[in-house]
């Protein structure tokens, strides 16, 4: 057990170490001053705003940075249900897949659109390298790129000192944001990944052994917080995660940039103090998620039990992560958004699978998804704020601006949105017998995998308890005999877009009112949003709305199932 | 509006040729000069043809014969087949060990399908290991002997595991047991920087290496 305790203590001295680093490097990016790559991409960046026909200097306000983004959005997810569609008549298809169904596709395309990347397509056994290549591959960097995007304009909304009400170009951030970023992150992390064995090769499968272009997928896969495994089993396959080192590395990779925005963002506030009081309260839901898992996972499972076996729960682990560096990943892909596994969800304990639903529970604003965690937790930091201000009897305001009645009916919307659309659909597919053909275990357990399929959608994070399919394929390669489970997958889509795009909108929203407002200067009966204090009522707003929203959901499923020892 | 959707198009072509293309062909390039070994799934050959990889775990079993000689087939017509004694065995995979083919076993932690399954485990356990380890019970069975992986690949064993079946190895093959203990260590991965992770014993290359000794 103290093995166990101490790789999650140096994992997280590693991570505190780093972050602030990138942190400060990517203020930098976002604030367009020089860095060490600006001499080397400074003239690709000019060719391409050159290409694209705009001028980085000219600011949008919020409509029009909003506007930019749904086009974008709306075109690249119209090609990649094309591509998904079409497959058959691309290169780079040594297996000879056929083109996906149509609510498989619809599925899939939202999926990578909105960051969730939700597996109901088998990556290995229907999808071709160039629909992985260039179809998701290319929206694991935009759909990261667009969140940090509307994250950077929040943030240029709230720093704003004597605001025309412009947010910055959205072409321009996803320009600087896939350059300066993910691109250089990336191709270092593929060369680490492919020096532990991760294959990176467009030969086919060859004695029965299936590969692709895997490393240069998953290196942006982990680094955007997207998630979609190049295999199915995800980062659980030895082709993707081939050693104890390269399951470190795969976890610091995750954490990276989400974890590094708080201190991004105390900077561009300039108050770095700002930047770790929001890391310190997501920092500690991290922690106890991590304890709890961790223990729980310790215990065997009532089924294991019951069959003789002693000790802890391996079922759907890998021999080589064991069950802390499985228990530390499980923690880390839920606080955030990213959703690559390295254990089978489904097989976790009881009490284990609650970790998982309760991060997701937090509408994914611990860390979160890059970009979309910490825009997520401004919206509670607002929240707070307001509440704050309510029990002192002052109007509400937050780094010298006045939050009025329509800034927190955005926030509002924001920040409950996406648990309102998890808890309707879940209530569709268990209350109605459309939901039924997707589910997979019996009792409570049923309940978990569907509450969590559309939890984890809706949040956009897109790990799974496994056994809830949308996709039916018999077990041979190549797509024969397959179809889709049409309102999982349309369902699911809906989920994913709502849960998405609300939010943006909402956001995007408040940063443009935010904006406008005048800096009123600091009194003495001015809340702190940059102490101790300020970090605990942060964690008390969080942990409350999740409770009051999913407490009842909980107790149907994984509450259920550690207060029994019943096999069902 | 229009202007919008002019942008947004090159940008949506841009961007997908970058990403998409330039990016993992780039990688695929580097990757194959640097590190072609890796890169291509550090595959095992014999006599040219692949066999396997060193990352993966694969099936170590035998045909069953019938009372004629000939292999038994099941109802399906496909040969039943056993795990073969003369090699250490891997964990159990709900996938048959399929490299191309994979899925999660996803046995929840309250289903009377997985504990019957762990109870199949751990008797198949029992039965080839206990001949030659009289005093082994389910309770000192390690937990990964009778749990499916993750992955159905997973190529690794525990320490404990691999001592178990290492007496049976040395049985069989007539070997020394120091010498079947020497090969276990050599194929035993760590911690990761002595930290991360659990020990692992590779059954993949550790089966290659007895085989190679034998020969």
């Amino acid at each position: 057990m103290a093995q166990g305790f101490l790789q999650i203590a140096v994992f997280c001295a590693i991570l505190i170490a780093v972050v602030p680093l990138l942190g400060a490097y990517m203020a930098r990016v976002f604030s367009d001053e020089r860095v060490l790559l600006t001499p080397v991409l400074a003239p690709v960046e000019r060719g391409l705003y050159r290409v694209f026909g705009i001028d980085p200097e000219r600011g949008q306000d919020w409509k029009a940075y909003a506007r930019s983004l749904l086009i974008v959005s709306t075109l690249f997810v119209a090609l990649l249900y094309v591509i998904l569609r079409t497959q058959g008549l691309h290169p780079f298809n040594p297996e000879g897949f056929k083109s996906g169904t149509w609510d498989v596709s619809f599925n899939t395309a939202t999926s990578f659109l909105t960051n969730t990347n939700w597996q109901f397509y088998g990556g290995e056994t229907t999808l071709s390298y160039f629909s992985q290549m260039a179809g998701l591959a290319v929206q694991n960097f935009i759909s990261a790129a667009v969140a940090i995007a509307v994250l950077v304009a929040l943030i240029r909304g709230i720093a704003a000192r004597h605001g025309d009400g412009t947010l910055g170009n959205f072409y321009k951030d996803l320009t600087r944001i896939v350059l300066y970023i993910l691109v250089p992150l990336s191709v270092v992390a593929t060369v680490v990944l492919v020096s532990q064995g991760v294959v990176q090769t467009l030969g086919g499968t060859v004695g029965g052994i299936a590969r692709g272009p895997v490393a240069s997928q998953e290196a942006i896969k982990l680094l955007g917080t997207n998630g979609g495994g190049f295999f199915n089993v995800n980062s659980a396959y030895p082709f993707e995660n081939p050693t104890a080192f390269s399951n470190l590395f795969e976890m610091l990779i995750i954490l990276a940039i989400p974890a590094a925005l708080p201190f991004t963002y105390g900077r561009m506030v300039g108050s770095r103090r700002q930047g770790w009081t929001i890391f310190g309260a997501m920092f500690a839901l991290f922690i106890v998620s991590v304890v709890v898992v961790y223990l729980a996972e310790r215990h065997g499972t009532p089924a294991a039990h019951a069959a003789g076996l002693v000790g802890g729960n391996l079922e759907g682990k890998e021999q080589r992560f064991g069950i802390a560096s499985s228990s530390l990943f499980t923690a880390i892909t839920t606080v955030v958004s990213c959703g690559a596994v390295n254990t089978a969800f489904e097989s976790l304990t009881g009490l284990g699978g609650l970790v998982p639903m309760t991060n997701l529970g937090y509408s994914e604003s611990v860390f979160g998804g890059v970009g979309s965690g910490l825009y997520m937790m401004l919206l509670f930091v607002l929240l707070a704020v307001f509440i704050g201000g309510l029990m002192v009897g002052r109007t509400p305001e937050y780094l010298g601006k006045k939050i009025e009645p329509k800034d927190v009916k955005l926030v509002s919307v924001g920040a409950l949105f996406t648990a309102l659309i998890a808890l309707v659909f879940t209530a569709l597919a268990v209350g109605t017998k459309y939901g039924r053909p997707s589910i997979f275990a019996g009792g409570p357990q049923g309940f978990s995998e569907s509450f969590y399929a559309y939890l984890s959608q809706a949040n956009n994070n897109g790990s799974a308890w496994a056994g809830y399919t949308g996709y039916v394929q018999p077990n041979a390669p190549g797509n024969v005999g397959a179809h889709g489970v049409t309102f999982a997958d349309v369902m699911g889509g809906f989920a994913m877009l709502f849960g998405r795009y609300v939010p943006i909108l909402a956001v995007l929203a408040v940063a443009g009112s935010l904006a406008r407002k005048k800096v009123a200067p600091v009194g003495l009966g001015t809340m702190r949003t940059d102490t101790p204090t300020f970090a605990f009522l942060l964690v008390g707003v969080v942990v409350l709305i999740g409770a009051l929203t999913f407490l009842p959901a909980f107790l149907l499923g994984p509450v259920v199932q550690s207060l029994t020892t019943h096999l069902f | 509006m229009r202007k919008d959707l002019i942008r947004g198009s090159i940008a949506v072509v841009v961007f997908t040729v970058l990403l998409g293309l330039v990016y993992p062909l780039v990688m695929t390039g580097i990757s194959q000069v640097v590190l072609p070994g890796k890169a291509d799934g550090s595959l095992i050959r014999q006599n040219g043809t692949v066999i396997g990889s060193t990352l993966l775990g694969q099936a170590w079993q035998r045909p069953v014969l019938d009372a004629a000689g000939k292999p038994r087939k099941d109802a399906k017509g496909n040969p039943v087949t056993a795990p073969d004694p003369r090699y250490f065995q891997p964990r159990p995979s709900a996938t048959g060990y399929s490299a191309s083919v994979t899925f999660f076993a996803n046995r929840g932690p309250d289903q009377a399908t997985t504990a019957a399954l762990t109870r199949q485990h751990l008797d198949a356990y029992l039965a080839l290991e206990k001949p030659y380890d009289p005093g082994l019970t389910p309770a000192l069975v390690p937990i990964d002997a009778a749990t499916f992986s993750a992955s159905g690949v997973d190529p690794d064993i525990s320490k404990a595991n691999a001592a178990i079946q290492a007496l049976r190895i040395a049985a069989v093959r007539h070997l020394p047991l120091a010498r079947v203990r020497a090969l276990i260590a050599a194929n035993t991965d760590g911690r990761a920087i002595g930290v991360f992770g659990e020990p692992g014993v590779n059954v993949t290359t550790l089966n290659h290496a007895l085989d190679q000794g034998a020969r």
